[in-house]
């Protein structure tokens, strides 16, 4: 096997797993906004596991990245990694990946200066993780013939079921929200409703009104 | 509003001595009268003669009027000695305490004297922008007292009014920034004080107006004649809304012409109480220093005078001075019950501790009002008690916690009558007065 | 008269959410209330657990929990 091949077959064996990594992080991002829990793990086990997957993938599309770089069956130049549409090979479906790949390091990045920066702006891009996903899915689906068909398709669209299950959850919660001016009365409505449930009974009660 | 100004209350020869009344004239004045009896505001120019101002509220020993009681110089410094292009003074005139009408009274009668005050602390300051925060907006006194002044030159800035919102927590500083930034009245946490970062990010002075009445004053007279009232600890005068039992006492939420009658009494600070509220066998307690105040036992508290020096031994202090002698007749119980119903209804609701524990401390206070109540009720409301103070963004739960816990003491016989489904009350009507209606849509905040 | 720098914990009550994760990394400063928000203790962080505190401080999802520098003079004799 010649060793541009090796450099396609890694390109595209990285790509996949960079897209079954994201989308545990993007899972795991949800779980961590909805206080979540992992069975049997601690909390911060959902957050360290959420950090360092997207760690790992940033890793793998890192690789996947410059062995496409370095394959010489087709051109494809290292800015075209993230400048979109900046390909000539598959213009469309590199630039998506260009696209995703801009907005995961806009997020890495300011995730690394969380602590030092205005938090408002940190949740803003960190929510660009919404559009990022799908663009990479998109990329990933238009450029791999491997995902096209059989079970790797299977598994592409398992992944894509995955993620709009967790979203519609979240955008659930979301609209579920009590608005601020609210948030009292329905303490108030709560607290009476466990008293009358509970009336004679010494009771901690555990219900608060989630924010 | 039928409040009183009392220029013969009780100690007259001591008052006159002191030099009271200060702020409070009889009737009020236009801007000509103002002149003419405190003459021209004394402006201390520019450049050498700023700060000046400054040493002498110093000396005054001035400390804020609207129940923090925080030294005022203290504030001017830290805004006066900020390097920023723009900075702005804040006459806090929301009184969002709803059984205090002093600040009210204070902007009919003597509007010129708040106005000296904000215009002096801000050349004091170095102030780029003046803003009046009130509780009815605009009223009628103020905007002729701004017109007529405008007309004489007399103003170094122009003073933009900003109607407070009638939420409790509207005059807190944080509040009231963000409510001058055009969002809602609601505190946010502290550091970095508004002093440092305040309105837009800029250094921002905020003062009760009858703090800046009596910044009026000592610019004029100095900080010796302001001493000559008051304690050495504690110096000065300040004003005080008094409910007795006597006042007729229709409180809660009635109509205007039954509210419940109160008198504003201009008092030196270090008065003996008993000389502001009756302590006869018609009163069962009072309450000192509003809804985030204390109750006072009787006959223990009789001795107690109006400063903080002799309250502290009862954990209480004036606070804004809202004084109450509760009548005989009334519930103690129910009426600290109600209140506490209206605290935590006016919670922000952003701190997880203050959301969850007042409205819950609220709801055992008044199942023990009620007719008989769980054995649990009494632990677990003192459990929430602890649970939320110091753990808000501003001292909402603090107050509240403060106002409960002296009612549970006081009030302690009265809850031993209720588990036994009795109550001692002959006189079913409210009488601490509160506003109408719960906050219920983001609205109500701005 | 000396100056030390010590830090303190402060939980800023707006910005919490009640994660918990903060209470899980550093018991020994930090516990939940029966509503899940944390009871943080207020006095400076001890040396020995500074590492912990830092790491506490970053977990937060809520960026909420903060290490606040305070001068105060050095105790003396």
């Amino acid at each position: 096997m010649s060793g541009s091949t090796a450099f396609w077959y890694a390109s595209r064996a990285t790509g996949i797993v960079a897209l079954l990594l994201l989308t545990a992080v993007l899972v795991l991002g949800i779980l961590v906004n909805r206080q979540g829990r992992l069975p049997g793990l601690p909390r911060f086990a959902v957050t360290d596991l959420h950090k360092n997957l997207s760690l790992l993938a940033v890793a793998f599309i890192a690789v996947h990245v410059f062995t496409a770089v370095l394959d010489t069956y087709v051109h494809i130049s290292l800015l075209s990694a993230v400048i979109p549409f900046a390909s000539g090979y598959e213009r469309l479906w590199l630039g998506l990946g260009a696209i995703s790949l801009d907005l995961m390091i806009a997020m890495i990045v300011t995730s690394l200066l969380r602590g030092r920066m205005n938090r408002i702006l940190w949740r803003a891009i960190h929510l660009l993780a919404y559009a990022s996903w799908p663009i990479a899915f998109a990329h990933s689906i238009g450029s791999s013939k491997d995902l096209q068909h059989g079970w790797m398709l299977d598994m592409a669209v398992g992944c894509a079921l995955i993620v709009a299950a967790a979203a519609t959850w979240r955008l659930a919660h979301a609209a579920r929200q009590v608005p601020r001016a609210g948030r009292v009365a329905a303490v108030f409505a709560q607290h009476t409703a466990m008293s009358s449930r509970s009336s004679g009974q010494s009771r901690r009660s555990r219900e608060t009104v989630s924010r | 509003m039928t409040t009183t100004v009392s220029e013969s209350a009780p100690g007259g020869a001591a008052r006159q001595a002191a030099g009271l009344p200060r702020l409070l004239s009889a009737i009020p004045e236009d801007l000509r009268g103002h002149l003419a009896r405190y003459g021209a505001t004394p402006y201390r120019g520019h450049g050498v003669q700023t700060g000046v101002l400054i040493g002498d509220i110093e000396a005054s020993g001035l400390t804020g009027r609207g129940g923090a009681a925080f030294p005022v110089y203290r504030k001017m410094a830290v805004v006066a000695r900020a390097r920023a292009g723009r900075k702005v003074v804040v006459a806090n005139g929301s009184e969002s305490e709803p059984a205090s009408r002093k600040d009210e009274l204070l902007l009919r009668l003597a509007p010129n004297l708040v106005l000296d005050g904000l215009q002096l602390a801000a050349e004091a300051v170095g102030a780029t922008e003046a803003h009046l925060y009130l509780h009815y907006g605009p009223t009628p006194e103020i905007l002729r007292a701004l017109a007529e002044r405008a007309s004489r030159g007399l103003d170094g800035l122009n003073v933009t009014i900003t109607q407070a919102p009638p939420r409790f927590l509207a005059g807190q500083e944080t509040a009231l920034v963000n409510r001058l930034n055009g969002g809602p009245a609601l505190p946010t946490f502290q550091p970095p004080r508004v002093s440092e970062r305040g309105l837009g990010g800029a250094p921002t002075l905020v003062q009760n107006v009858e703090t800046l009445a009596h910044l009026a004053l000592i610019a004029r007279y100095g900080p010796r004649w302001f001493r000559a009232a008051g304690t050495d600890a504690e110096p000065g005068s300040m004003l005080t809304t008094v409910y007795q039992p006597d006042g007729g006492g229709s409180g809660g939420s009635s109509p205007p012409s039954q509210q419940s009658k109160c008198r504003v009494v201009e008092a030196e600070i270090g008065a003996p109480l008993r000389t502001l509220l009756s302590s006869g066998a018609e009163t069962q307690a009072w309450l000192v220093g509003g809804y985030h105040g204390t109750w006072l036992p009787m006959p223990q508290a009789t001795g107690l005078t109006l400063a903080n020096d002799t309250l502290k031994r009862f954990e209480a202090s004036v606070g804004a001075g809202v004084l109450v002698a509760l009548p005989a007749d009334r519930c103690g119980l129910t009426e600290a019950a109600r209140v506490t119903g209206y605290l935590a209804a006016e919670s922000a609701g952003q701190c997880g501790p203050c959301l969850n524990g007042l409205p819950r401390i609220a709801a055992g206070l008044a199942e023990l009002a009620g007719p008989g109540h769980r054995k649990q009720t009494r632990a677990d409301v003192e459990r929430w008690a602890g649970l939320v103070t110091g753990r808000g963004a501003c001292n909402h739960p603090d107050g509240t916690v403060r106002f409960v816990r002296s009612a549970l003491t006081v009030f302690a016989p009265e809850i031993s009558l209720h588990a036994r489904g009795q109550c001692s009350a002959t006189n079913r009507k409210p009488f601490l007065p509160l506003p109408d209606g719960m906050p219920t849509s983001e609205d109500d905040w701005t | 008269m000396a100056q030390i720098t010590t830090e303190t914990l402060r939980v800023n009550p707006i910005d919490c959410t009640g994660h918990g994760v903060c209470a899980e990394l550093l018991p020994e400063l930090i516990s939940v209330d029966e509503w899940g928000y944390p009871i943080v203790d207020p006095r400076p962080v001890p040396p020995t657990l500074d590492r912990e505190a830092r790491r506490a401080v970053a977990a937060c999802p809520a960026l909420a929990l903060k290490l606040m520098r305070t001068e105060a003079p050095a105790r003396s004799r």
